[in-house]
Protein backbone atom coordinates (compact mmCIF):
# COMPACT_ATOMS: atom_id res chain seq x y z
CA UNK A 1 0.00 0.00 0.00
CA UNK A 2 1.36 3.01 -0.91
CA UNK A 3 0.42 5.36 2.86
CA UNK A 4 1.37 4.12 6.38
CA UNK A 5 -2.45 3.17 7.59
CA UNK A 6 -0.89 2.85 10.65
CA UNK A 7 0.40 6.46 10.85
CA UNK A 8 -0.92 9.07 13.66
CA UNK A 9 -1.75 11.45 10.66
CA UNK A 10 -3.61 8.55 8.98
CA UNK A 11 -5.14 7.26 11.87
CA UNK A 12 -6.56 11.36 12.48
CA UNK A 13 -7.67 11.77 9.44
CA UNK A 14 -9.89 8.18 9.43
CA UNK A 15 -11.39 9.07 12.59
CA UNK A 16 -12.08 12.28 11.54
CA UNK A 17 -13.53 11.66 7.90
CA UNK A 18 -15.85 8.45 9.51
CA UNK A 19 -17.15 11.13 12.17
CA UNK A 20 -18.06 13.54 9.80
CA UNK A 21 -19.38 10.97 6.98
CA UNK A 22 -21.49 8.84 9.32
CA UNK A 23 -22.99 12.35 11.25
CA UNK A 24 -23.80 14.01 8.03
CA UNK A 25 -26.13 10.24 6.89
CA UNK A 26 -27.20 10.15 10.03
CA UNK A 27 -28.26 13.94 10.17
CA UNK A 28 -29.64 13.78 6.83
CA UNK A 29 -31.88 10.75 7.53
CA UNK A 30 -33.20 12.38 11.07
CA UNK A 31 -34.03 15.47 9.04
CA UNK A 32 -36.00 13.64 6.19
CA UNK A 33 -37.69 11.88 8.37
CA UNK A 34 -38.58 14.41 10.80
CA UNK A 35 -41.79 15.48 9.64
CA UNK A 36 -43.09 11.55 9.15
CA UNK A 37 -42.44 10.74 12.94
CA UNK A 38 -44.21 13.96 14.41
CA UNK A 39 -47.18 12.94 12.60
CA UNK A 40 -46.81 9.66 13.66
CA UNK A 41 -47.00 10.96 17.19
CA UNK A 42 -49.87 13.76 16.83
CA UNK A 43 -51.85 10.64 15.30
CA UNK A 44 -50.90 8.49 18.11
CA UNK A 45 -52.00 10.92 20.53
CA UNK A 46 -55.57 11.15 18.87
CA UNK A 47 -55.69 7.56 19.06
CA UNK A 48 -54.94 7.47 22.96
CA UNK A 49 -57.41 9.80 23.29
CA UNK A 50 -60.16 8.67 21.23
CA UNK A 51 -59.58 5.07 22.75
CA UNK A 52 -60.36 6.09 26.02
CA UNK A 53 -64.40 6.30 24.53
CA UNK A 54 -64.62 4.61 21.39
CA UNK A 55 -63.71 0.76 20.46
CA UNK A 56 -61.12 1.56 18.33
CA UNK A 57 -61.23 -2.06 16.21
CA UNK A 58 -64.22 -2.07 16.42
CA UNK A 59 -65.13 1.27 14.54
CA UNK A 60 -62.26 1.01 12.22
CA UNK A 61 -60.51 4.09 13.80
CA UNK A 62 -56.76 3.64 12.61
CA UNK A 63 -53.80 5.50 12.00
CA UNK A 64 -54.93 6.56 8.48
CA UNK A 65 -57.89 7.89 9.81
CA UNK A 66 -57.53 9.45 13.01
CA UNK A 67 -57.13 13.12 12.36
CA UNK A 68 -60.67 12.74 10.83
CA UNK A 69 -62.61 10.66 13.16
CA UNK A 70 -60.87 13.08 15.98
CA UNK A 71 -61.95 16.18 14.15
CA UNK A 72 -65.33 14.24 13.98
CA UNK A 73 -65.92 13.36 17.53
CA UNK A 74 -63.96 15.72 20.20
CA UNK A 75 -65.08 19.14 20.30
CA UNK A 76 -61.85 21.25 20.22
CA UNK A 77 -63.74 24.25 20.43
CA UNK A 78 -65.35 23.32 23.88
CA UNK A 79 -61.80 21.57 25.11
CA UNK A 80 -60.25 23.59 27.46
CA UNK A 81 -56.43 23.91 29.65
CA UNK A 82 -56.80 24.58 33.71
CA UNK A 83 -54.51 24.78 36.06
CA UNK A 84 -53.97 22.80 39.16
CA UNK A 85 -56.84 24.68 40.97
CA UNK A 86 -59.61 23.58 38.52
CA UNK A 87 -59.77 27.29 37.01
CA UNK A 88 -59.58 27.30 33.05
CA UNK A 89 -56.57 29.02 31.29
CA UNK A 90 -57.53 31.06 28.51
CA UNK A 91 -55.10 30.84 24.87
CA UNK A 92 -54.03 27.42 25.45
CA UNK A 93 -54.65 24.65 22.87
CA UNK A 94 -55.22 21.57 24.84
CA UNK A 95 -54.11 19.39 22.09
CA UNK A 96 -50.31 21.00 22.23
CA UNK A 97 -50.22 20.39 26.20
CA UNK A 98 -47.64 17.36 26.66
CA UNK A 99 -48.23 17.05 29.88
CA UNK A 100 -45.94 13.71 29.44
CA UNK A 101 -43.55 16.43 28.92
CA UNK A 102 -44.43 18.54 32.46
CA UNK A 103 -44.82 15.57 34.77
CA UNK A 104 -40.85 14.63 33.86
CA UNK A 105 -39.56 18.83 34.16
CA UNK A 106 -38.16 18.90 38.11
CA UNK A 107 -37.86 22.71 37.55
CA UNK A 108 -41.73 22.70 37.23
CA UNK A 109 -43.36 23.12 40.04
CA UNK A 110 -46.35 20.04 40.46
CA UNK A 111 -48.68 23.07 41.05
CA UNK A 112 -47.92 25.06 37.52
CA UNK A 113 -48.46 21.73 35.48
CA UNK A 114 -51.38 22.51 32.84
CA UNK A 115 -54.25 20.04 32.31
CA UNK A 116 -56.12 19.80 28.91
CA UNK A 117 -59.57 18.28 29.05
CA UNK A 118 -61.20 17.19 25.88
CA UNK A 119 -64.90 17.45 25.25
CA UNK A 120 -66.48 14.91 22.95
CA UNK A 121 -69.27 13.45 21.84
CA UNK A 122 -70.25 9.56 22.70
CA UNK A 123 -73.37 8.09 20.97
CA UNK A 124 -74.65 11.80 21.26
CA UNK A 125 -73.63 12.01 25.00
CA UNK A 126 -71.56 14.58 26.02
CA UNK A 127 -68.59 13.08 27.32
CA UNK A 128 -65.11 14.39 29.18
CA UNK A 129 -61.67 13.49 28.24
CA UNK A 130 -59.10 13.14 30.80
CA UNK A 131 -55.01 12.56 29.81
CA UNK A 132 -53.29 11.32 32.84
CA UNK A 133 -49.48 10.25 33.30
CA UNK A 134 -47.50 8.65 35.64
CA UNK A 135 -45.10 6.21 36.96
CA UNK A 136 -44.94 2.27 36.87
CA UNK A 137 -42.02 -0.56 37.43
CA UNK A 138 -39.71 0.20 34.67
CA UNK A 139 -41.10 3.13 33.27
CA UNK A 140 -43.32 5.65 32.40
CA UNK A 141 -47.10 4.71 32.15
CA UNK A 142 -50.12 7.19 30.89
CA UNK A 143 -53.39 7.11 30.08
CA UNK A 144 -56.90 8.78 28.97
CA UNK A 145 -59.70 8.21 31.12
CA UNK A 146 -63.33 8.97 29.75
CA UNK A 147 -66.25 10.86 32.36
CA UNK A 148 -69.20 10.71 31.50
CA UNK A 149 -71.98 14.05 30.98
CA UNK A 150 -72.51 13.60 34.70
CA UNK A 151 -68.60 14.65 35.43
CA UNK A 152 -68.53 12.14 38.04
CA UNK A 153 -68.75 8.63 36.33
CA UNK A 154 -65.62 6.53 34.73
CA UNK A 155 -67.49 5.38 31.65
CA UNK A 156 -64.24 4.23 29.62
CA UNK A 157 -60.23 3.99 30.10
CA UNK A 158 -57.55 3.44 27.94
CA UNK A 159 -53.77 2.85 29.91
CA UNK A 160 -50.34 2.66 27.85
CA UNK A 161 -46.81 1.87 29.20
CA UNK A 162 -43.40 2.29 27.96
CA UNK A 163 -41.76 -0.69 29.29
CA UNK A 164 -43.83 -2.22 31.99
CA UNK A 165 -43.02 -6.36 32.05
CA UNK A 166 -45.46 -7.94 29.61
CA UNK A 167 -47.44 -10.53 31.28
CA UNK A 168 -47.20 -8.66 34.73
CA UNK A 169 -47.36 -5.17 34.58
CA UNK A 170 -47.92 -4.80 30.94
CA UNK A 171 -51.47 -6.27 31.49
CA UNK A 172 -52.69 -2.78 32.80
CA UNK A 173 -53.52 -2.37 28.28
CA UNK A 174 -55.94 -5.09 28.95
CA UNK A 175 -59.61 -5.17 29.04
CA UNK A 176 -60.33 -6.43 32.24
CA UNK A 177 -58.14 -4.45 34.42
CA UNK A 178 -59.42 -1.27 32.32
CA UNK A 179 -63.39 -2.55 33.20
CA UNK A 180 -62.06 -2.95 36.74
CA UNK A 181 -62.13 1.26 36.71
CA UNK A 182 -65.59 1.91 34.94
CA UNK A 183 -68.52 2.80 36.64
CA UNK A 184 -66.72 4.34 39.51
CA UNK A 185 -66.99 7.77 40.24
CA UNK A 186 -64.00 10.05 40.61
CA UNK A 187 -66.06 12.79 43.45
CA UNK A 188 -68.37 11.58 45.95
CA UNK A 189 -71.68 13.42 46.77
CA UNK A 190 -70.64 16.35 47.84
CA UNK A 191 -68.24 16.76 45.83
CA UNK A 192 -65.03 15.73 47.25
CA UNK A 193 -62.46 13.77 45.12
CA UNK A 194 -62.16 9.79 45.54
CA UNK A 195 -59.03 8.32 46.51
CA UNK A 196 -58.67 5.15 44.35
CA UNK A 197 -57.14 1.74 46.16
CA UNK A 198 -55.91 -0.93 44.30
CA UNK A 199 -56.77 -4.19 45.98
CA UNK A 200 -55.15 -7.74 45.23
CA UNK A 201 -58.24 -10.08 46.69
CA UNK A 202 -60.70 -9.49 44.12
CA UNK A 203 -63.16 -7.39 45.81
CA UNK A 204 -62.56 -4.16 43.31
CA UNK A 205 -65.85 -5.13 41.85
CA UNK A 206 -68.75 -2.53 42.92
CA UNK A 207 -66.48 -1.19 45.49
CA UNK A 208 -66.64 2.94 45.51
CA UNK A 209 -63.28 3.01 46.14
CA UNK A 210 -61.37 -0.33 45.64
CA UNK A 211 -60.34 -1.51 42.06
CA UNK A 212 -58.99 -4.59 41.39
CA UNK A 213 -55.14 -5.14 40.70
CA UNK A 214 -53.23 -7.38 38.60
CA UNK A 215 -51.79 -10.79 40.24
CA UNK A 216 -47.94 -10.09 39.68
CA UNK A 217 -48.47 -6.43 38.37
CA UNK A 218 -48.65 -5.05 42.03
CA UNK A 219 -46.39 -1.79 41.32
CA UNK A 220 -47.79 -0.80 38.23
CA UNK A 221 -51.36 -1.25 39.05
CA UNK A 222 -50.24 1.02 42.61
CA UNK A 223 -48.55 3.54 39.96
CA UNK A 224 -51.82 3.34 38.05
CA UNK A 225 -53.55 4.05 41.38
CA UNK A 226 -51.50 6.78 42.00
CA UNK A 227 -51.90 8.58 38.56
CA UNK A 228 -55.74 8.51 38.76
CA UNK A 229 -55.86 9.44 42.38
CA UNK A 230 -53.27 12.79 41.51
CA UNK A 231 -54.44 13.19 37.87
CA UNK A 232 -58.01 13.64 39.06
CA UNK A 233 -57.82 16.07 41.34
CA UNK A 234 -57.92 19.71 39.38
CA UNK A 235 -60.68 18.05 37.14
CA UNK A 236 -62.91 17.34 40.03
CA UNK A 237 -62.10 21.01 41.35
CA UNK A 238 -63.10 22.31 37.82
CA UNK A 239 -66.34 20.11 37.47
CA UNK A 240 -67.51 21.26 41.11
CA UNK A 241 -67.15 25.15 39.75
CA UNK A 242 -69.61 23.51 36.29
CA UNK A 243 -72.31 22.93 38.63
CA UNK B 1 -11.52 -9.44 21.43
CA UNK B 2 -7.46 -9.75 20.55
CA UNK B 3 -8.24 -12.68 19.00
CA UNK B 4 -6.59 -13.38 15.45
CA UNK B 5 -9.46 -13.06 12.47
CA UNK B 6 -10.16 -16.41 11.23
CA UNK B 7 -9.41 -16.56 7.74
CA UNK B 8 -11.61 -17.63 5.01
CA UNK B 9 -10.36 -17.72 1.14
CA UNK B 10 -12.63 -16.70 -0.81
CA UNK B 11 -10.89 -15.86 -4.35
CA UNK B 12 -12.49 -17.29 -7.17
CA UNK B 13 -14.90 -20.14 -5.79
CA UNK B 14 -18.51 -20.25 -6.24
CA UNK B 15 -21.03 -18.05 -4.62
CA UNK B 16 -22.24 -20.80 -2.13
CA UNK B 17 -19.40 -23.39 -2.04
CA UNK B 18 -19.30 -25.81 0.98
CA UNK B 19 -17.00 -23.29 3.02
CA UNK B 20 -19.12 -20.56 2.49
CA UNK B 21 -22.86 -22.88 3.30
CA UNK B 22 -20.65 -23.56 6.25
CA UNK B 23 -20.65 -19.54 7.34
CA UNK B 24 -24.49 -20.19 7.33
CA UNK B 25 -25.32 -23.16 9.10
CA UNK B 26 -22.14 -23.80 11.68
CA UNK B 27 -23.57 -20.83 13.77
CA UNK B 28 -27.40 -22.33 13.74
CA UNK B 29 -25.86 -25.55 15.04
CA UNK B 30 -22.04 -26.43 16.58
CA UNK B 31 -20.88 -22.87 16.53
CA UNK B 32 -24.39 -20.76 17.96
CA UNK B 33 -23.44 -17.61 19.06
CA UNK B 34 -25.12 -17.93 22.26
CA UNK B 35 -25.30 -21.43 23.54
CA UNK B 36 -22.07 -22.33 22.77
CA UNK B 37 -19.99 -19.00 22.69
CA UNK B 38 -22.48 -17.61 25.36
CA UNK B 39 -22.85 -14.27 23.63
CA UNK B 40 -25.48 -11.80 23.29
CA UNK B 41 -27.36 -13.43 26.73
CA UNK B 42 -28.48 -10.26 28.13
CA UNK B 43 -31.00 -9.28 24.88
CA UNK B 44 -31.76 -13.40 25.10
CA UNK B 45 -33.04 -12.73 28.47
CA UNK B 46 -34.95 -9.20 27.97
CA UNK B 47 -36.73 -10.03 24.81
CA UNK B 48 -38.28 -13.81 25.03
CA UNK B 49 -41.28 -13.12 27.29
CA UNK B 50 -43.14 -12.76 23.93
CA UNK B 51 -42.42 -14.47 20.66
CA UNK B 52 -43.33 -11.61 18.10
CA UNK B 53 -40.44 -9.46 19.91
CA UNK B 54 -38.42 -11.99 19.80
CA UNK B 55 -39.31 -12.48 16.05
CA UNK B 56 -38.62 -8.73 15.68
CA UNK B 57 -35.73 -8.19 17.60
CA UNK B 58 -34.15 -11.01 15.56
CA UNK B 59 -34.92 -9.73 12.07
CA UNK B 60 -33.08 -6.36 13.21
CA UNK B 61 -30.00 -7.81 15.01
CA UNK B 62 -29.65 -9.71 11.36
CA UNK B 63 -29.74 -6.61 9.65
CA UNK B 64 -27.07 -4.82 11.88
CA UNK B 65 -24.81 -8.34 11.77
CA UNK B 66 -24.96 -8.43 7.92
CA UNK B 67 -24.82 -4.80 7.15
CA UNK B 68 -22.05 -4.31 10.00
CA UNK B 69 -19.90 -7.01 8.16
CA UNK B 70 -20.39 -5.88 4.99
CA UNK B 71 -19.54 -2.49 5.73
CA UNK B 72 -16.72 -2.98 7.78
CA UNK B 73 -15.30 -5.99 5.53
CA UNK B 74 -15.68 -3.37 2.81
CA UNK B 75 -13.40 -1.01 5.35
CA UNK B 76 -10.95 -3.97 6.30
CA UNK B 77 -7.94 -2.38 4.88
CA UNK B 78 -7.81 1.39 5.52
CA UNK B 79 -8.57 1.16 9.10
CA UNK B 80 -6.34 1.95 10.95
CA UNK B 81 -5.64 -1.17 13.83
CA UNK B 82 -5.35 1.21 17.10
CA UNK B 83 -8.66 2.79 16.89
CA UNK B 84 -10.61 -0.15 14.71
CA UNK B 85 -12.83 -0.92 17.84
CA UNK B 86 -13.93 1.99 17.54
CA UNK B 87 -14.42 2.50 14.09
CA UNK B 88 -16.83 -0.92 14.47
CA UNK B 89 -18.84 1.08 17.26
CA UNK B 90 -19.43 4.07 15.59
CA UNK B 91 -20.40 2.01 11.95
CA UNK B 92 -22.61 -0.41 14.46
CA UNK B 93 -24.48 2.61 16.50
CA UNK B 94 -25.15 4.33 13.10
CA UNK B 95 -26.83 1.39 11.43
CA UNK B 96 -28.71 0.61 14.76
CA UNK B 97 -29.86 4.21 14.77
CA UNK B 98 -30.83 3.66 11.13
CA UNK B 99 -32.87 1.13 11.93
CA UNK B 100 -34.68 2.84 15.07
CA UNK B 101 -35.39 6.08 12.65
CA UNK B 102 -36.77 4.06 9.98
CA UNK B 103 -38.86 2.12 12.31
CA UNK B 104 -40.44 4.74 14.09
CA UNK B 105 -41.35 6.89 10.95
CA UNK B 106 -42.86 3.97 8.58
CA UNK B 107 -43.64 0.82 11.36
CA UNK B 108 -45.06 3.01 14.16
CA UNK B 109 -46.42 0.77 16.44
CA UNK B 110 -44.12 -1.98 16.43
CA UNK B 111 -41.50 1.07 16.91
CA UNK B 112 -43.41 1.60 20.16
CA UNK B 113 -43.84 -2.13 21.38
CA UNK B 114 -39.51 -2.64 20.79
CA UNK B 115 -38.54 1.00 22.14
CA UNK B 116 -35.56 0.61 23.95
CA UNK B 117 -35.06 -2.74 22.46
CA UNK B 118 -33.62 -1.52 19.06
CA UNK B 119 -31.18 0.63 21.06
CA UNK B 120 -29.58 -2.05 22.86
CA UNK B 121 -28.76 -4.35 19.50
CA UNK B 122 -25.58 -1.70 20.04
CA UNK B 123 -25.07 -3.54 23.30
CA UNK B 124 -25.02 -7.02 21.69
CA UNK B 125 -21.61 -8.70 21.69
CA UNK B 126 -22.27 -10.97 19.20
CA UNK B 127 -22.52 -7.82 16.31
CA UNK B 128 -18.85 -6.44 17.91
CA UNK B 129 -17.51 -9.99 18.18
CA UNK B 130 -18.28 -10.83 14.67
CA UNK B 131 -17.24 -7.42 13.17
CA UNK B 132 -13.39 -8.20 14.85
CA UNK B 133 -13.75 -12.27 14.78
CA UNK B 134 -14.76 -12.31 11.02
CA UNK B 135 -15.36 -9.18 8.71
CA UNK B 136 -11.67 -7.55 9.31
CA UNK B 137 -10.26 -10.69 8.12
CA UNK B 138 -12.19 -11.42 4.84
CA UNK B 139 -14.35 -10.09 2.17
CA UNK B 140 -17.44 -8.67 1.88
CA UNK B 141 -19.76 -11.85 0.66
CA UNK B 142 -18.19 -14.39 3.20
CA UNK B 143 -18.79 -11.79 5.43
CA UNK B 144 -22.43 -11.10 4.87
CA UNK B 145 -22.59 -15.07 4.99
CA UNK B 146 -21.27 -14.96 8.30
CA UNK B 147 -23.64 -12.43 9.49
CA UNK B 148 -26.62 -13.99 8.02
CA UNK B 149 -25.69 -16.85 9.49
CA UNK B 150 -24.59 -15.45 13.43
CA UNK B 151 -27.66 -13.36 13.27
CA UNK B 152 -30.17 -16.22 12.23
CA UNK B 153 -28.35 -18.58 15.03
CA UNK B 154 -28.89 -15.52 17.50
CA UNK B 155 -32.78 -15.20 16.50
CA UNK B 156 -33.50 -18.73 15.99
CA UNK B 157 -32.22 -19.22 19.54
CA UNK B 158 -34.33 -16.36 20.58
CA UNK B 159 -37.39 -17.95 19.08
CA UNK B 160 -37.17 -21.28 20.78
CA UNK B 161 -36.48 -19.69 24.59
CA UNK B 162 -39.67 -17.11 23.85
CA UNK B 163 -41.88 -20.17 22.57
CA UNK B 164 -41.66 -22.06 26.04
CA UNK B 165 -41.53 -18.23 28.03
CA UNK B 166 -45.05 -17.30 26.04
CA UNK B 167 -46.57 -20.92 26.00
CA UNK B 168 -46.09 -21.61 29.85
CA UNK B 169 -45.95 -17.56 30.83
CA UNK B 170 -48.74 -16.32 29.05
CA UNK B 171 -50.37 -19.67 28.09
CA UNK B 172 -50.26 -17.92 24.52
CA UNK B 173 -48.38 -18.13 21.31
CA UNK B 174 -47.63 -14.85 18.99
CA UNK B 175 -50.99 -13.64 21.13
CA UNK B 176 -53.42 -16.19 20.41
CA UNK B 177 -54.41 -17.58 23.68
CA UNK B 178 -53.65 -21.09 23.17
CA UNK B 179 -54.83 -22.86 26.66
CA UNK B 180 -58.04 -20.98 26.90
CA UNK B 181 -58.68 -17.40 28.53
CA UNK B 182 -57.06 -17.39 32.25
CA UNK B 183 -59.64 -14.31 33.36
CA UNK B 184 -62.60 -15.73 31.77
CA UNK B 185 -61.39 -19.23 32.91
CA UNK B 186 -62.30 -20.75 29.57
CA UNK B 187 -60.25 -24.08 28.25
CA UNK B 188 -57.42 -25.68 30.17
CA UNK B 189 -57.99 -22.87 33.08
CA UNK B 190 -61.38 -24.30 33.85
CA UNK B 191 -59.95 -27.37 35.00
CA UNK B 192 -57.60 -25.78 37.45
CA UNK B 193 -54.39 -24.79 35.40
CA UNK B 194 -52.57 -21.83 36.05
CA UNK B 195 -49.97 -20.05 34.19
CA UNK B 196 -46.34 -19.74 35.41
CA UNK B 197 -45.30 -16.69 36.32
CA UNK B 198 -41.97 -17.35 37.31
CA UNK B 199 -41.64 -18.10 33.19
CA UNK B 200 -42.38 -14.26 32.72
CA UNK B 201 -39.03 -13.30 34.44
CA UNK B 202 -36.04 -12.98 33.12
CA UNK B 203 -34.26 -15.48 35.18
CA UNK B 204 -35.80 -18.10 33.82
CA UNK B 205 -34.87 -17.45 30.41
CA UNK B 206 -31.11 -17.61 31.60
CA UNK B 207 -32.38 -21.36 32.88
CA UNK B 208 -33.96 -22.42 29.40
CA UNK B 209 -30.75 -21.16 27.78
CA UNK B 210 -29.02 -23.26 30.57
CA UNK B 211 -30.62 -26.59 29.44
CA UNK B 212 -30.72 -25.95 26.01
CA UNK B 213 -27.05 -25.31 26.14
CA UNK B 214 -26.53 -29.00 28.40
CA UNK B 215 -28.40 -30.50 25.87
CA UNK B 216 -26.48 -29.54 22.74
CA UNK B 217 -23.31 -30.28 24.55
CA UNK B 218 -24.93 -33.88 25.79
CA UNK B 219 -25.46 -35.13 22.14
CA UNK B 220 -22.14 -32.98 20.95
CA UNK B 221 -19.21 -33.99 23.18
CA UNK B 222 -16.52 -31.64 20.92
CA UNK B 223 -18.12 -28.85 22.56
CA UNK B 224 -17.80 -29.54 26.28
CA UNK B 225 -14.34 -27.67 26.83
CA UNK B 226 -11.50 -29.83 28.42
CA UNK B 227 -10.26 -27.63 31.84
Amino acid sequence: MAFNKESNGFTFGFAIALVVVVGAALAILATSLRGTIAKNGEDKKRLDILSAFVDLDKEGINRKNAKAEFDNRVDMDQSLVIDAEGNAIEGKDPFEIDIKKEYKDKTLDPSKRSFPLFVAEKEGQKVYVIPVVGKGLWGPIWGNVCIAADKRTITGASFGHKGETPGLGAEITQKYFINGWIDKKISDDSGNPITFKIVKDGTGKGDAIKVDGISGGTITSKGVEEMINRCMKPYVKYFSTLN
Amino acid sequence: MSEVAEKVKASSEPLFSKKNRKLITDPLTDNNPVTVQVLGICSALAITVQVNQAIVMGLSVIFVTIMGNVVISMMRNIIPSRIRIIVQLVIVAALVIIVDQILAAFLPDLSEKLSVFVGLIITNCIIMGRLEAFAMGNKPWPSLLDGLGNGLGYAGLLVIVAVVRELLGSGSLLGFKIFGDSIEKTGLYSLGYVNNNLLVLPPMALIIVGIIIWVQRSRNKALIEDH
